[in-house]
């Protein structure tokens, strides 16, 4: 009981003093309730991303925080090699020397590509991951591109994307609700 | 009773994590499945072809019946990296993070530091949405010649995750046809900007990227 006091107490001297400080804002030109945000502060990174799947499929269990806080100029020289040793590890494709993908990327090729992991975007142009009609590649991500199909095939479709079919598409080619053409693109929630 | 509960709970989540790693859901374990967590990153031209647009979604596979009670977290800093001179290094940083149910954006602009640490550039043009709320139509907001988005949406990732999950295990040799999306029916949390191409460079070829950063 004394607890709930107590409780009750700290609540309502915490919506007093809201109040205060709310009445004493002489920036407050609207007359509610509303306080100028807090931006203050040092923001430190947890998360980053640029091509899909990268970490993924690419990063060492024990390594992905430590990827996730390197900076994209230091990715390349700090995973490149973990990044082919699991490629290598991972597809037939890639199991042999001098094997390549469709891009005629070697292991090392193509995990240096990946290592440094930004998302290129044209700017002059057709925006995509991969479109096989005009060639266009990694100028970009929609949300239409089957991005998982597109890895899946450099990863383990070997030199001409006919090479172990079973493992080169996961069968699923699109969004499970279509996409706006415009603003903001993205299909309502379900 | 309880306990064994909970026991099954965590055990069921464990098998959901290990599961449900995809384009970059869940990928690692300090933000798996927090607030913090980037599920995916898109970048593309829009339907203005002097546009472009930067997509940014957070806490993936949320259920509807989760997803209307999902925030953005006011501690998490989201920002879109853009180096456009070629050095994986960011030129301009647009950031976005919501106070008090609207999302405020700064930038695009030159940042006063690059990498792991960031300040809030409050400096830089400031735009804010309100946060649309489930089930309502989206909001949008226009400033600077710049759209802006923050709410719930379908998760536009899709993939066959759990039987790629499958094979890496060994427990199946290859892919079924049909696969099944592991991310039907599932909504994100999701930023969405379209800046002129003017803004992040005009033309060419730049390099982006997206981060999550809390407040220390």
């Amino acid at each position: 009981m004394n607890n709930i006091k107590t409780i009750l107490g700290a609540i309502l001297i915490s919506a007093f003093a809201f109040n205060c400080s709310s009445d004493d804002d002489s920036n407050n030109n609207e007359g509610s309730m509303s306080i100028e945000p807090d931006f203050s502060g040092t923001y430190t990174q947890q998360d980053q991303m640029g091509r899909p799947a990268v970490n993924t499929v690419f990063v060492s269990a024990a390594s992905k925080n430590t990827f996730n806080v390197t900076t994209p100029d230091a990715q390349g020289a700090a995973f490149q090699p973990m990044f082919q040793a699991n490629l290598e590890g991972l597809s037939p494709a890639f199991a042999n020397p001098g094997d390549m993908n469709a891009l005629m990327q070697t292991s090392a090729d193509f995990t240096g590509l990946l290592a440094t992991d930004v998302l290129n975007l044209s700017l002059d142009g057709e925006t995509t991951f991969f479109n096989p009609a005009t060639g266009a590649l990694l100028t970009g991500r929609n949300l239409t591109d089957d991005v998982i199909t597109i890895e899946l095939l450099l990863i383990f479709g070997g030199e001409d994307f006919t090479e172990n079919s079973q493992l080169s598409n996961d069968n699923v080619d699109a969004n499970d609700k279509p996409f706006s053409a415009s603003f903001p693109y993205l299909a309502s929630a379900w | 009773m309880k306990k064994t509960k909970i026991i099954l709970g965590i055990g069921a989540l464990a098998i959901a994590s290990f599961f449900m790693v995809a384009a970059d859901h869940i990928d690692a374990p300090a933000v798996a499945s927090g607030t913090a967590d980037i599920t995916d990153f898109y970048a593309f031209q829009a339907e203005d072809p002097n546009n472009v647009v930067f997509v940014a979604n957070v806490q993936g596979l949320l259920s509807p019946s989760a997803t209307a009670s999902a925030a953005f977290d006011e501690n998490v800093l989201i920002e879109f990296n853009i180096d456009t001179t070629g050095d994986n290094v960011e030129d301009l940083v647009l950031q976005a993070i919501p106070r008090d149910g609207r999302m405020y954006f700064f930038g695009p602009t030159i940042p006063g530091s690059v990498g792991v640490d960031s300040a809030i550039e409050t400096n830089a043009t400031q735009t804010s949405v309100a946060i649309s709320a489930y089930g309502e139509a989206a909001t949008a907001t226009t400033n600077a010649g710049m759209k802006f988005f923050a709410g719930p949406r379908d998760d536009p990732f899709f993939m066959d995750f759990a039987q790629y999950g499958e094979i890496i295990a060994g427990n199946a040799t290859g892919f079924n046809s049909p696969g099944v999306d592991t991310f039907k029916g599932t909504n994100v949390m999701s930023i969405v900007v379209e800046v002129p191409k003017t803004m992040v460079g005009g033309s060419g070829t730049i390099n982006t990227w997206v981060e999550a950063k809390t407040k220390q």
